[in-house]
């Protein structure tokens, strides 16, 4: 269960476009980290490296460290489908598979770990959607597909999904950014919750979100477009919004650029 | 409605700003002398009108020259049916030599065209449906485009060379495989005996292999621009629960392209279905009926009526064949049409 997380020195390639340098951070086992910055600072990209999605994109390259509990996730006997398993992913757009149920849509993890067992399945389904404050909302129409449900029950229905394998580490890309704001404020809620269990690492374009959700935020700008992204600090996060350390981040924060 | 608006435009149309407003309801009005307005409305109208036309006009000539092939077929055919001294459907019989006693019927027929298509068909899905997977999942980008581009021109090859290679190539290489078939799985119907025999290739064995490979591009195709459509969100979505290549196949791009393969499939049947030249080329022409085997010979719709088309000296031997046509028409048309119909509704799993 929860673990922590180190960052050292990670650089993250495109092609042979540079997107992030050099970024060093710690994240700490059962608290919530956001990552905050304007577009194309490099956020997702790092937190797509946190569980080697990054690599799946054609040409794209990883250097530097990234270790969980003290173990290089990158290391070369480590197999990136392990690492997804441990490290689960909540992406932007809720993207529940449509041709399963309800059901099947949050116990999909299990199936690929070769778990047949009905009622222990059907235990973790429960748990889960209950965890992820949907099992009320939907536990008459668990056959009914995935893609039934509302845009916010469909996230919420994702997030049973990436925590019904019992993740070391729960990475949330963006994950209200086409939600309403009540479904936004479930969300909201539910991170508050998954914290006592799991580490959660998000990034958010809602300083506000960041703010109200997270332990510690960190900020990512880069100095010129076609520049690589930069970490430029992280604080906890009272600290980084009343009282940040460098002037680029008092600038953004303060709605001066970006 | 037109009797509160009238008011409204009337006092309106003295204001400049009125006459702009007033646009839609005013060109019936004849009180309204705006001379610019309206042509400018009626150019616009124009153009609109004659795209509009001449999409439906393509549009309906497609449909009239369909509906003219059939009505062309049916007129042609009845006078022959009704002077059929056999039933159509179920004799095995082909006698079209003399108009005052004809005996015809498309048994045989359909047995060859539907085993030689069935044989090509089980033959293709399953390589084809690899090859798009490969292409779309497991190939680097390099080799994908070159690939796909190989197996494009296996439908540039005319059906005539597909013929002469069946027939010359791979009929003697695949006749020991056959004669194997035969001798070990005959007890099994349709490895049986057939009304030749089974060393000789030229029979729908052979043919169905040969159609495998001309309808192998087209379902390829169609499954292949399918499972590259398979949202990315979705494949992510799985590889971040830590499935492996196969396991997001399996639960994301097959679920997503399952019917645009089906479909395509049927896109193949209805190919493979129509095929003449290569079939006339590759099966012997046999007065002995087939055996409901696959090592049977014999003739297909097409291939029958490519075959008698030297005798076409009278019109009630000419409806006979025109009958036959009529029914592989109507095939065709059927599985095309079932074929569009569940790949249209490919991905629809999202609602």
């Amino acid at each position: 269960m929860a673990k922590r997380l180190d960052i050292k020195d990670l650089n993250l390639h495109y092609g042979k476009f540079h997107a992030v340098e050099d970024v060093t951070l710690q994240v700490q086992a059962r608290s919530v980290t956001s990552f905050i910055g304007p577009s194309g600072c490099g956020k997702s990209t790092v937190l797509r490296a946190l569980n080697r999605m990054h690599e799946v994109i054609a040409g794209a390259r990883v250097d530097g460290k990234v270790l969980l509990d003290g173990e290089d996730i990158y290391a070369p006997s480590v197999d990136p489908v392990q690492v997804r398993r441990t490290i689960g992913m909540v992406f932007q757009r809720a993207n529940p598979f449509p041709t399963m149920s309800i059901r099947d849509n949050v116990v999909a993890g299990l199936k690929l770990t070769g778990e047949k067992n009905k009622k222990k399945l059907d235990e973790i389904t429960e748990r889960s959607l209950r965890s992820a404050n949907l099992w009320e909302e939907v536990k008459d129409r668990l056959h009914k597909p995935g893609g039934s449900l509302s845009g916010g029950q469909q996230q919420r229905l994702c997030i049973a999904r990436a925590t019904a394998v019992q993740p070391d580490v729960l990475l949330m890309d963006e994950p209200c950014s086409a939600l309403d704001p009540i479904s936004t404020l479930a969300i909201e809620d539910l991170i508050a919750e998954l914290k006592k269990d799991y580490t959660i690492v998000i990034v958010t374009h809602n300083m506000q979100q960041a703010a109200r959700v997270s332990d510690q935020t960190a900020f990512f700008n880069l100095r010129a477009v076609g520049e690589p992204g930069q970490l430029v600090e992280i604080e906890e996060t009272g600290k980084l919004f009343s009282n940040p350390n460098q002037k680029a981040t008092e600038d953004y924060i303060s709605g001066r650029f970006g | 409605m037109t009797d509160s608006t009238k008011p409204e435009q009337r006092s309106e149309g003295t204001g400049t700003a009125g006459a702009l407003r007033g646009v839609p309801e005013e060109a019936p009005g004849p009180e309204n002398p705006t001379p610019e307005s309206p042509s400018d409305k009626s150019v616009v109208r124009l153009g609109d009108r004659i795209f509009r036309s001449v999409a439906t006009g393509s549009g309906i000539f497609v449909i009239a020259t369909i509906a003219a092939i059939g009505i062309f077929l049916l007129i042609r055919a009845i006078p022959s049916l009704q002077a059929n001294e056999v039933s159509f459907l179920f004799s095995r019989e082909w006698q079209t030599g003399d108009p005052s006693n004809l005996r015809f019927g498309i048994l045989d027929l359909a047995w060859i065209t539907v085993a030689s298509s069935l044989v090509a068909l089980i033959l293709a899905m399953p390589i084809a449906c690899g090859i798009a997977l490969f292409l779309t999942q497991y190939a680097p980008r390099v080799l994908a485009r070159p690939f796909a581009y190989l197996v494009d021109l296996l439908a540039a090859v005319p059906s005539v060379v597909y013929g002469l290679w069946g027939a010359l190539v791979l009929a003697p290489v695949i006749s020991p495989f056959a004669v194997w078939l035969n001798n070990n799985l005959g007890w099994i119907p349709i490895f049986a005996d057939g009304n030749v025999p089974a060393g000789s290739g030229a029979n729908v064995f052979t043919a169905g292999i040969v159609l495998a490979v001309m309808i192998l591009p087209i379902i390829t195709g169609v499954t292949r621009e399918v499972f590259a459509r398979t949202p990315t969100a979705h494949i992510e979505g799985a590889l971040a629960l830590g499935a492996t290549k196969w396991e997001v196949v399996r639960t994301t791009v097959w679920p997503f392209g399952r019917n645009g393969f089906i479909g395509g499939s049927m896109l193949g049947l209805g190919r493979a279905l129509g095929e003449t030249v290569a079939l006339t080329i590759i099966l012997s022409y046999t007065y002995t009926p087939p055996n409901y085997s696959i090592f049977d010979a014999g003739a297909t719709f097409a291939s029958r009526i490519a075959l008698g088309s030297a005798e076409f000296n009278n019109n009630l031997s000419v409806g006979a064949y025109i009958a036959a046509g009529l029914v592989l028409f109507i095939v065709t048309f059927a599985v095309n049409a079932l074929a569009r119909w569940i790949e249209s509704s490919s991905g629809k799993g999202k609602e």
